[in-house]
């Protein structure tokens, strides 16, 4: 089953003629997503050659969407146009199919641009966006699977642990912890570690906990806002699924952006201290070094008899 | 990126949101001939330095360390108070709550033109993370600390959120003048001010503006006495103007240097460098390294697919550092190769020379390649599998920790 992307989702990319558009569509079609075209304005009518197949290129979403019927798009255009990819994108999946996933990779797109991008978003349901500044979404398959993204595919295997974490590489750490105790992942998705974005953990917690494949989740955060502790209070009250939990920034100074823009303690608020408290009181498993999230999975996992 | 209150008034002052006369001065003449222009009795000298609580700061002389004046803010009834306050604030440091004890070295201050008081408001505009919209807060206790009002009595702050696609309402300027018992003269005077910061905010693309405190005049005028203002870095490229505003010697010069270099750095107090991909793998080194009673003495991220050039110059800021005793590269490729990692921590190493040990664990992306390249050189390191081995081997090799 998975979560919100399917093994064979039809995948278009949006910037696909650029150079990250480009090296990562290769990766993405290696791995074996679906990927049915993409989107570059002005160049529409030509194609392009990725990992040996020739896809088509349209001039905006609407036409990819009317001509190749997809469920979702990913976005590797840069910062100043990224938002507008982003409105594109959800005003086509809405008018079209009344559905679709936008899930945009874009680092540094201004915070104004992406509060405009998330009220769009929001005025149009069935459009769910992930990201942005994030790894994308990744739904292992048992012959490749679809990784819509820039994750590295080949750490993955299919199984049944929710993965969901608002860092890129922390991800594929907790992703290779759970490989080491001899599990696989449903879904795993970069929630992004922007101020503001689009999907949240409580709507990744919703899904794995509504998700027949899903058995536990890891969650991994990171210091600056609330958004664990109001992760850790819907889990309490909702959540009969395991969950497993890390915080990156315990030692990191009040004050200075640690490389992610949403990364920051701000007025004494938003430290990691408060998070792994917050996931103590909602009876989350703490991990307190990445390198010990699957011998903590695993117990959790034993505790609730699915091992 | 933060701006100077002068800075910060220039800006008000262009969108028609009323300021006090003032003028920006870096030495003792230009302060006193302001005072002679400004043609009011009653001045402000201020102390301008990017961090807050001025007005409890002290100031202290950066040879002896003698305590020189007790507040960066001061409120001057003469020329002579001008003159005195100005030499007590030019070249010193000003150590506040939020400078730390280092505190800053004041190069510039602001005088300005006082006013008649009846009554200090606290205003501040943000982008609210959880609600995904710009807020607008306001309190009628102004010029106290708002995290201790917030604390004490929340129900003396107003918030107002903006709708993006409708933008600030005419009904919502309005009622928050009213929650803050402004009305007549003094409410129009603040409606029209909120609109004008609201747009300034917007254009401007902030992350913050904070006026602390906001007054109402006793001729029911309200003018802006305070301005905080903060950019949002990631909409730089829309603006050009920020280059003039940016004041070098507020930044650590390593971050900028790391900054211009496309690397994410943050100089922390610790002895044992970290060069890590990602910012959350970043953190967590740090943390992990803490757990094992190590101290960190940076956050540095490569950002992703960094080219063998720019991890050398990582390279190099952290062995530059005269704190770092030893070193953690901790990489998990996704779109970073280990093998380019490699080879740059090789050819850094050679270029400065390697005093300190070296810890490095390469995992994901051609980590065998990335792993021959070490284990071929004559490089004097210790390799691992996991960031916990590192984080106890650099600790242990340093001489420290459990």
């Amino acid at each position: 089953m998975a979560i919100w992307v399917k093994e064979d989702s039809k995948l278009l990319i949006q910037g696909i003629t650029g150079s990250q558009g480009r090296f990562h569509g290769e990766k993405m079609v290696e791995y074996g997503t679906n990927l049915v075209g993409g989107v570059t304005p002005g160049k529409g009518g030509q194609s392009i050659e990725l990992a040996g197949n020739e896809f088509p290129v349209f001039n905006t979403m609407m036409e990819a969407i009317n001509q190749t019927d997809a469920d979702a798009s990913v976005i590797y255009v840069p910062p100043p146009f990224a938002a507008a990819a982003i409105m594109e994108a959800a005003d086509a999946f809405h008018q079209i199919k009344g559905e679709g996933v936008i899930v945009c990779i874009t680092e540094g797109i201004p915070t104004l641009d992406m509060v405009k991008a998330v009220a769009y978003v929001k005025e149009r349901e069935g459009i769910r966006l992930i990201g942005p500044n994030c790894p994308g979404i990744i739904t292992p398959g048992d012959n490749g699977g679809c990784k819509i993204g820039i994750m590295p595919g080949h750490i993955h295997a299919k199984g049944r642990i929710g993965v969901v974490s608002k860092s890129g590489t922390l991800t594929y750490e907790a992703v290779a912890q759970t490989m080491s105790i001899g599990e696989g992942q449903s879904t795993c998705i970069g929630i992004g570690g922007d101020p503001v974005n689009g999907t949240g953990f409580i709507d990744c917690l919703s899904a794995f906990e509504a998700d027949p494949q899903t058995v536990a989740v890891v969650m991994i955060g990171e210091i600056g806002g609330t958004a664990e502790e109001d992760a850790s209070e819907w889990a309490a009250a909702n959540m009969s699924k395991p969950i497993v939990g890390f915080v990156a920034g315990s030692t990191a100074p009040p004050g200075k952006r640690m490389g992610h823009a949403g990364a920051i303690i701000s007025g004494g608020k938003g430290t990691a201290a408060e998070k792994f408290a917050a996931f103590e009181a909602a009876g989350i498993h703490i991990a307190r070094d990445p390198s010990e999230i699957g011998a903590v999975l695993k117990v959790a996992l034993e505790e609730s008899g699915l091992l | 990126m933060n701006i100077h209150e002068y800075q910060g008034k220039e800006l008000f002052r262009s969108a028609g949101v009323k300021v006090q006369e003032g003028v920006h001065c870096k030495t003792v003449e230009d302060a006193l001939a302001a005072y002679d222009s400004l043609g009011s009795k009653v001045v402000a000298v201020k102390s301008q330095i990017h961090a807050g609580g001025r007005g409890k700061g002290n100031l202290y002389c950066p040879n002896s360390g003698d305590l020189l004046m007790e507040g960066g803010v001061k409120i001057a009834f003469s020329r002579d108070e001008v003159e005195t306050y100005s030499e007590n604030i030019l070249g010193h440091i000003l150590v506040t709550k939020q400078t730390g004890p280092a505190g800053k070295l004041v190069s510039n201050i602001y005088v300005e033109a006082g006013c008649e008081i009846a009554h200090e408001y606290y205003l501040a505009l943000l982008v609210d993370r959880e609600a995904k919209q710009v807020l607008i807060m306001a309190s009628t206790e102004g010029g106290m600390d708002i995290e201790e009002v917030a604390e004490e009595t929340p129900e003396a702050i107003h918030k107002i959120w903006v709708n993006p696609s409708t933008g600030l309402l005419d009904s919502q300027k309005e009622d928050l003048g009213i929650s803050l018992d402004l009305s007549g003269a003094a409410l129009e005077d603040f409606v029209g001010m909120i609109g004008s910061l609201y747009d300034l905010f917007v254009s401007n693309d902030c992350s913050m503006v904070e006026i602390n405190p906001l007054v109402r005049t006793k001729s029911d005028e309200i003018v802006a006495l305070d301005a905080k203002v903060g950019f949002d870095e990631n909409a730089s490229f829309r603006h050009k103007e920020w280059e003039d505003l940016r004041d070098y010697s507020e930044e650590e010069p390593t971050e900028t240097r790391a900054n211009e270099a496309g690397l994410s750095y943050v100089k922390l107090d610790g002895d044992i460098g970290c060069l890590v991909n990602g910012a959350g793998l970043a953190m967590a080194t740090m943390d992990v390294i803490k757990l094992y009673g190590g101290e960190p003495a940076n956050f540095l991220d490569i950002g992703g697919g960094a080219d063998e050039a720019k991890v050398q110059e990582a390279f190099e800021i952290i062995l530059e550092d005269p704190n770092v005793k030893g070193i953690l590269v901790n990489i998990f490729g996704g779109i970073q190769r280990c093998d380019i990692v490699a080879k740059a921590v090789l050819a850094a190493s050679e270029k400065m020379g390697l005093q300190v040990p070296l810890v490095i664990r390469l995992s994901g992306t051609m980590f065998e390649e990335g792993r021959a390249i070490i284990d071929a050189s004559d490089l004097d390191c210790t390799s691992v599998e996991t960031l916990a081995e590192g984080a106890e081997a650099i600790v242990g090799l340093i001489g420290g920790g459990q």
